[in-house]
């Protein structure tokens, strides 16, 4: 038995935090911001010419092939220093999806180019219902061209195919869907966290291409947001990792009634419980890891256990962070509201605790029947 | 990574289980089982049990895995200490009355005892013929551990220790502790103590059971008036007391992080059950998806607890120094427990406080946890030492401004001297 990563995964962990930290500083967070800058496409061509989208998806489809304990270090390390990537929506959710459900010619067609980074795939399931289940989704399918709206859809701006949900003549079904044609419609949304761009996809009829069996939609979407689960709570923990770290470093600058703020007990027990939820949660997100690499483990229950730990760790660290900075965590020119807005973000993304503890109570009940 | 065992560990469980098979009942996962988290009946019957368990286990030689054989050890690995706790677990076994001088006295005299003290102390202590108590915390210095008081005095060949000592668990049935004291009030605080082992039997120590909250009275206070100790029995140099303790404590906070004495799987039975069969507002709280949620969440907080514990011995048997992992289990532990047996005891409504086996639902479970755990977040550094731990070693925060350091002990100002 061993339950920690080994040195190799350390040693690309140190690597992925070097070349994303540099990279991806918080100014530039903040210029892109302002500027209203879709992607770190800077960053997207390093990590491509490093290897870093491919990471997890087999040789023989154009990636590293060195498995899901190797990919999860990369997501934590995108989640520690918030990088301006489509990595969510294109590897862990489009490639995800296409590697677990599609035709082997999907696969050597589409996840070559996702693997190299020159194509960036996104997922489009969910709709203005605001539900997460089967039920809350109306775009359907007819002959083979999809009808409906889908938001909101992270990344579709940049993106060239979406994965999407439709309702098609055999029930719920997962699609193929190129965005570039003229059946798609991709219209701006406001988001709180405008590293992600958010959008309104509108199918008009657009083009699509079965992924998956026909039917079997609610399924392959509770397997594969499950999947999805795993990798986003890796990089939840990163970002409550890095909220950790900053409200200790400003605890150590910042001097009040003559010394540091973090040597009050009001202060250092608070980042110490940080610490605390952080380490319980990334246990959970060990055993999603597990689960994924060894395709033994329960990866349902596992993806609840860390999908629930991490978002309330990254939320406890997030908000927590903010108030020890005091006034100046406020304000926009700090970078607390950064972590804040990707932790909400993060979220909402495939559906917030209420979801997953809903679906673990489901999974244990089930186990104990 | 790798969740599962190794051929050999498979081998050695497969060794355990066996012998655990011939010598024990397994426990039917199906029963209630009740849980004596501060028990009450700790007489000599119990005792007598526990002895009994652990010489078999010592006969067989799985009495300290991880002990040198020389001692009655096995000379096995962390690995397969841990196994066998995991697989012991699931077989009815006497009370482990031992962890304290398995688990702290132990280690603290292989660390810093002369060869002649080990070979006296430790394979009676191994094999449980001798039980150990804890002598540290006194009513004027707890968290606070190194204000203690006691004073020991040389007098020729012995020394001369008076003084008081509180919350010693097992001091009614121990033949053995360890104490701390104060043998030089004019060093600063650090310097001036001295560490020794003190045969409970001796004239002038006088025990004395504490009621607890739980109405139980498993720990004592222990007056020690002219007692005399052997210098024999003294651990280490003269005023490097200190040092000593800090080996019993680190120790003490592996032992008490690693307890589980509810895992995550036996939360979930005891409360699907419990709300298969409790209601609010009318309908079966197993539909209330309030309910649901709140067992989901407390699952997971222990399965994490679990899983976080494992990588802990990990970190153990590839030989890293464990970080303060075991600080984090120890502060989650205790908050955790308090909040399943309080949800436990609101699902079941107007019965909540009922307590005892006699309980309608789950054996008077949550109540037992509810009265004992607050102990548990005091015990082996309270949940705000905890927090100073993991805030001060992990994350590099300084320690609060001190008044204490640098000056004799006498100067101290504390209540005493106000």
């Amino acid at each position: 038995m061993n339950f920690l990563f080994d040195d190799d995964q350390h040693a690309l962990r140190d690597a992925a935090k070097k070349l994303l930290l540099n990279k991806a500083t918080l100014d530039g967070l903040h210029k892109d911001m302002d500027g209203g800058v879709a992607y770190n496409k800077e960053l997207w061509d390093i990590m491509s010419e490093n290897g870093y989208q491919g990471i997890g998806i087999p040789e023989e489809f154009g990636g590293a092939g060195m498995g899901y304990l190797n990919q999860v270090v990369v997501a934590e390390e995108l989640g520690y220093s918030f990088a301006h990537t489509p990595y969510t929506s294109s590897i862990v959710g489009a490639a995800e999806a296409i590697l677990q459900a599609g035709s082997d010619d999907q696969k050597h067609k589409y996840l070559p180019q996702l693997a190299s980074g020159e194509l960036i795939g996104t997922i489009a399931y969910y709709e203005q219902s605001g539900r997460y289940d089967a039920a809350g989704i109306e775009t359907k399918e007819s002959g083979g061209k999809l009808t409906g709206k889908k938001m909101p859809v992270i990344d579709a701006t940049i993106a060239g195919i979406a994965v999407v949900a439709a309702q098609g003549s055999k029930g719920l079904s997962l699609y193929i869907v190129d965005l570039k044609q003229s059946g798609v419609e991709i219209t701006a949304l406001k988001s709180m966290e405008m590293l992600r761009a958010s959008s309104v996809v509108t199918l008009n009829g657009a083009e699509a291409e079965l992924l998956g069996e026909e039917g079997k939609g609610a399924e392959l979407l509770e397997t594969l947001t499950s999947r999805m689960a795993i990798f986003i709570a890796f990089e939840q923990i990163g970002g409550a990792t890095r909220c950790m770290e900053d409200a200790r470093d400003y605890s150590l600058e910042r001097y009040i009634f003559g010394k540091p703020l973090g040597t009050y007990q009001a202060i250092k027990h608070r980042i110490s419980d940080m610490f605390m939820r952080n380490e319980l949660a990334r246990s959970n997100c060990y055993f999603g890891a597990w689960a994924l690499e060894s395709s033994e483990g329960d990866i349902a229950e596992a993806a609840a256990l860390a999908r629930s730990t991490a978002a309330e760790a990254f939320e406890f660290a997030a908000q927590e962070n903010l108030q020890v900075h005091g006034g100046i965590g406020f304000t926009w020119a700090e970078d607390c509201h950064i972590f804040v807005k990707r932790m909400r973000h993060l979220d909402a993304l495939i559906g917030g605790r209420l979801v997953w503890r809903e679906r673990l109570y489901k999974i244990l009940e089930s186990k104990a029947a | 990574m790798d969740f599962n065992d190794t051929p050999e560990e498979a081998a050695f469980r497969a060794e355990v289980r066996g012998w655990l098979d011939a010598n024990a009942t397994r426990i039917d996962p199906n029963e209630t089982g009740s849980y004596e988290m501060f028990s009450e009946n700790d007489g000599d019957d119990v005792v007598k049990q526990a002895q009994a368990w652990q010489a078999k286990k010592a006969d067989a030689g799985w009495a300290c895995i991880t002990w040198p054989k020389e001692y009655g050890g096995r000379g096995g690995t962390i690995m397969e200490n841990i196994i066998f706790s995991q697989e012991e677990r699931n077989y009815h076994t006497p009370q482990n009355i031992f962890g304290i001088g398995l688990g702290m006295a132990g280690p603290t005299v292989m660390a810093h005892g002369t060869p002649e003290q080990k070979a006296k102390y430790l394979p009676s202590l191994l094999r449980g013929e001798r039980i150990w108590c804890q002598l540290f915390s006194e009513p004027a210095a707890g968290s606070d551990l190194a204000g203690l008081t006691t004073r020991a005095e040389r007098d020729g060949d012995d020394w001369i220790i008076n003084g008081q000592k509180v919350w010693t668990s097992g001091a009614h049935y121990s033949k053995t502790g360890i104490i701390v004291t104060r043998s030089d009030f004019n060093a600063p605080k650090h310097k001036g103590l001295t560490y020794f082992i003190v045969d409970m039997e001796a004239e002038g120590v006088d025990v004395r059971p504490i009621k607890q909250m739980t109405g139980g009275a498993n720990f004592n206070e222990v007056f020690f008036t002219n007692v005399r100790i052997p210098d024999a029995d003294r651990l280490d140099e003269v005023g490097n007391g200190w040092a000593v303790s800090i080996t019993t404590l680190m120790n003490e906070r592996m032992s008490i992080g690693s307890g589980f004495a509810l895992g995550p799987d036996r939360i979930f039975e005891e409360f699907n059950r419990l709300a298969q069969n409790t209601y609010v507002d009318g309908i079966p709280a197993v539909e209330n998806h309030a309910v649901r949620a709140k067992i989901a969440e407390l699952y997971s907080r222990m399965k994490a607890m679990e899983l976080t514990s494992n990588r802990v011995l990990s970190s153990i048997s590839q030989g890293k120094a464990p970080g303060t992992e075991s600080a984090v289990i120890k502060l989650a532990m205790g908050a955790l427990n308090q909040e399943i047996a309080a949800f436990g005891m609101e699902l079941q409504g107007n019965l909540g406080t009922e307590h005892g086996p006699q309980s309608v639902f789950n054996n008077g479970l949550f109540q037992e946890v509810y009265l004992g755990i607050p102990a548990m977040r005091i015990a082996g550094g309270s949940d705000e030492v905890q927090r100073n731990v993991i805030a001060e070693r992990e994350l590099g925060i300084p320690q609060e401004t001190r008044v204490d350091k640098g000056i004799p002990f006498k100067d101290i100002p504390s209540a005493a001297s106000r």
